[in-house]
């Protein structure tokens, strides 16, 4: 395997509605701008493009044809797309590289959410002959999750709001997040329900937005940072599609791409991927994170979701993590699908 | 600097390719060609490491995401899913990025799949979804395309005739595979040029059908290709983009099909592609695009693809036979019509493609693209070790 790192992150500000179109490039531009200026890289220099949307997102089919006019790519470059989050655009960039066929890729994913009823949309994830037509939209499917581990005695109404709590606090920090706030536990589990047991703190925000990461192999990295983000596993894996055959109280797919990604040993900050507050729970209990982690200090998807971005952004926050110094060994973790369908875990350090 | 792993096509398969499947599901429709793809490789679930699965857009079935519902069916639970969407390409792409998950040293067998369902599905109308700052596809992808067919003609002089030749050999071609969807094993030109005129110069018998299939490939290692009678080794692998517009954009010879063709060929090894290759499934969804193409992927100089067509030798038997399989003229699942092409080139190689097997073929392209003429994904397989 070559060595590759997360050498450069950017995103865009996660607003509840921008006023440009669902083809991201009004949101693109400005962080490909960022993130290129920022390595002293142009676009020529780029070897492969990857990136991850949705059209049922965008309400039209091809959307992210429109997209790659934010790079501009004449002459014509090398490029794929994926539909899902850019997490997984980045793993297929990873194994671009790996392959030797490319030093360098830049991976990208964006979503306007606001332009439709997102909660209605991700209903037509399900399976469509027997679970679609009956429309159980995302807070319904996240509301039988949560009341099957509260039920099950995995977890309470206050664990959640104690997430919540921490997500808002830590989001103070992040300029980009949409959400932010100091409320206490108490002050939110005063709060109605929108999906019982979920009530409005449990629930992402709906939020527009594109992130970007660029990757460059060995000395290549080298050139570009002083401390790259050394990916030292990256992994994804599916749970079944049917929800009364799963248990939905855990996350098996997250434990088998972390196991292949090299497990937890020495990680010090883990950037989850949960909309709702009762998955971060799942996820820090079957990956077996203890106090000593410090979970997504970003504030998370609570803070700010842009779907098919919030992937991305989860593994370029902990890559920064590395860049700044702060910490030499972090996780991040991407999830797409109802119920944490499938999950996505990159492992990163920085060498000194 | 690592070296890339040897991949190569253990196995294919693919639907009885029709106009509507209503006796099966879309889990059911992929799960038939993934059967046959694992039968044809001698393979089982456990030794499938990855899943890799391409369609078309979503909004043709209206599913969202349609690679999460279909987890179980394709055998991907508690293994890694990759759903790739890259146009009418897709199922190029979707075989060139499960090539490299192998050439990447990530996994030994990885499944590949793409698959659509016309009949469950509206394209025309998927297509015709106004787009901002866009302009419109009212008249679907014939309509589209049709002037780019104008302008070729226009520009190389060719005789208006060549479609029709097109058009009657795949058609041919199709009768004698299988799992073609149209079974016309006498047509003509004639039949061809009496057929309905629908976007001038395209004629109906010149367009492809819309049809429910699927088609799968797995691929391996090295170390899986010795357990496997005579596999397809890849010799090369290509994709390349470009916008929709530009000033300036050639989109009779896009420039990202003939970069994408020069990077195949000089990572295949090869100089004079005509000479070189013994077989090719490129994908002509309306006839004129087997003369286009010829030129964009250089086994033609530019304005002379028309004359290897007229002079019959891309029949089977001829110099260089296009579509052996019917291509794209004879059955187009959108999704799978890529991978279909992929497929079929391997088949060629391997010595398994039945009647229309051109006869020692050891090397073949397989080309798809997508969106206006602009996304491009092409391999080369071979009988020997690259």
């Amino acid at each position: 395997m070559r060595d590759v790192a997360v050498v450069g992150f950017a995103q865009s500000p996660q607003v509840r509605e921008t006023t440009g179109t669902t083809n991201g490039v009004e949101m693109l531009v400005p962080i490909f701008a960022e993130v290129l200026s920022g390595l002293g890289l142009t676009k020529g220099d780029i070897g492969f493009w990857c990136s991850g949307s949705s059209d049922y997102l965008a309400g039209r089919a091809f959307s992210f044809i429109s997209a790659i006019d934010a790079i501009g790519p004449v002459p014509p470059i090398n490029e794929s797309h994926v539909e899902a989050d850019g997490a997984w655009a980045l793993f297929e960039a990873w194994v671009k590289i790996q392959t030797g066929e490319v030093d360098t890729a830049l991976v990208y994913g964006f979503g306007k959410s606001s332009a439709g009823n997102l909660r209605r949309t991700l209903a037509l994830q399900l399976d469509p002959y027997v679970l679609a037509p009956l429309y159980p939209d995302s807070l319904a499917v996240a509301g039988l999750q949560a009341r099957l581990g509260i039920e099950s005695g995995a977890w309470s109404e206050r664990e959640m709001a104690e997430v919540a709590v921490r997500s808002r606090r830590d989001a103070e920090t992040n300029p980009n997040a949409q959400v932010a706030g100091s409320k206490d536990v108490d002050e939110l589990l005063a709060q109605p329900y929108v999906a019982n047991p979920l009530r409005r703190h449990d629930c992402a925000p709906v939020t527009d937005g594109a992130s970007v990461i660029v990757l460059a192999a060995e000395e290549r990295a080298h050139e570009l940072v002083e401390r790259p983000a050394w990916i030292t596993g990256i992994a994804h894996a599916i749970d079944s599609a049917h929800l009364g055959a799963r248990d939905l109280t855990t996350s098996p797919s997250t434990v088998i791409a972390t196991q292949r990604a090299g497990g937890i040993d020495g990680v010090e900050v883990a950037e989850l991927y949960t909309p709702f507050t009762h998955q971060e729970l799942i996820l820090r209990r079957d990956l077996g994170l203890g106090a000593d982690v410090r979970i997504t200090p970003s504030g998370g998807a609570l803070a700010g979701n842009p779907m098919f971005a919030g992937g991305l952004i989860r593994i370029g926050e902990a890559a920064r993590q590395i860049h700044s110094g702060n910490a030499s060994r972090t996780l991040a973790h991407a999830t797409g699908g109802p119920a944490l369908q499938q999950n996505l875990v990159c492992v990163m350090e920085g060498r000194d | 600097m690592a070296g890339k792993e040897r991949a190569a096509v253990l196995g294919t398969g693919q639907t009885h390719h029709k106009a509507k499947r209503q006796d099966v599901s879309m889990a059911g429709l992929l799960r038939e060609a993934i059967d046959r793809a694992m039968a044809d490789a001698q393979v089982g679930w456990d030794d499938i490491d990855a899943v890799v699965l391409g369609k078309a857009p979503d909004f043709f079935e209206g599913v969202m995401m349609p690679d999460l519902f279909l987890a179980d069916a394709v055998g991907a639970v508690g293994k890694p899913l990759l759903r790739v969407h890259t146009a009418g390409s897709v199922g190029g792409s979707t075989g060139v990025v499960a090539a490299s998950l192998v050439q990447a040293g990530v996994y030994d067998r990885v499944l590949a799949c793409a698959w659509e369902k016309q009949s469950e599905s509206n394209a025309m109308w998927a297509l015709s979804i106004p787009i901002p700052f866009n302009m419109p596809v009212n008249a679907g992808a014939g309509g589209y395309f049709a002037p780019h067919v104008r302008s070729y003609i226009r520009r190389s002089g060719a005789p208006t005739h060549v479609g029709a030749i097109v058009a009657a050999k795949d058609r041919r071609n199709g009768a004698k595979n299988p799992y073609a969807h149209l079974q016309q094993a006498d047509m003509t030109v004639d039949k061809v040029q009496a057929s309905q005129m629908l976007w001038d110069p395209i004629r109906y018998d010149e367009t492809c059908p819309s049809s429910d299939g699927a088609c799968a490939v797995v691929i391996g290692n090295e170390k899986a290709a010795a357990a496997t009678d005579r596999p397809a080794w890849i010799h090369a692998t290509a994709m390349r983009s470009e916008p929709t517009t530009y000033a300036g954009r050639d989109q009779v010879n896009p420039q990202a099909g003939r970069i994408a063709a020069a990077a195949l060929s000089n990572q295949a090894g090869i100089t004079t592609p005509l000479e070189e290759t013994d077989a090719a499934e490129i994908y002509v969804p309306f006839s004129w695009f087997e003369p286009m193409w010829l030129e964009n992927l250089g086994f033609m100089p530019e304005g002379q693809g028309w004359k290897l067509t007229e002079a019959g030798e891309t029949e089977i038997g001829g110099q260089l036979p296009i579509n052996p399989s019917g291509g794209v003229l004879s059955s187009n699942p959108i999704g799978a019509s890529g991978m279909l092409r992929f497929a079929e080139a391997a088949m060629q190689v391997m010595g398994r493609a039945g009647e229309h097997q051109v006869d020692g073929a050891r090397k073949a392209l397989g080309h798809a693209y997508g969106g206006g003429s602009q996304f491009f994904a092409m391999w080369v397989v071979g009988a020997d070790k690259p």
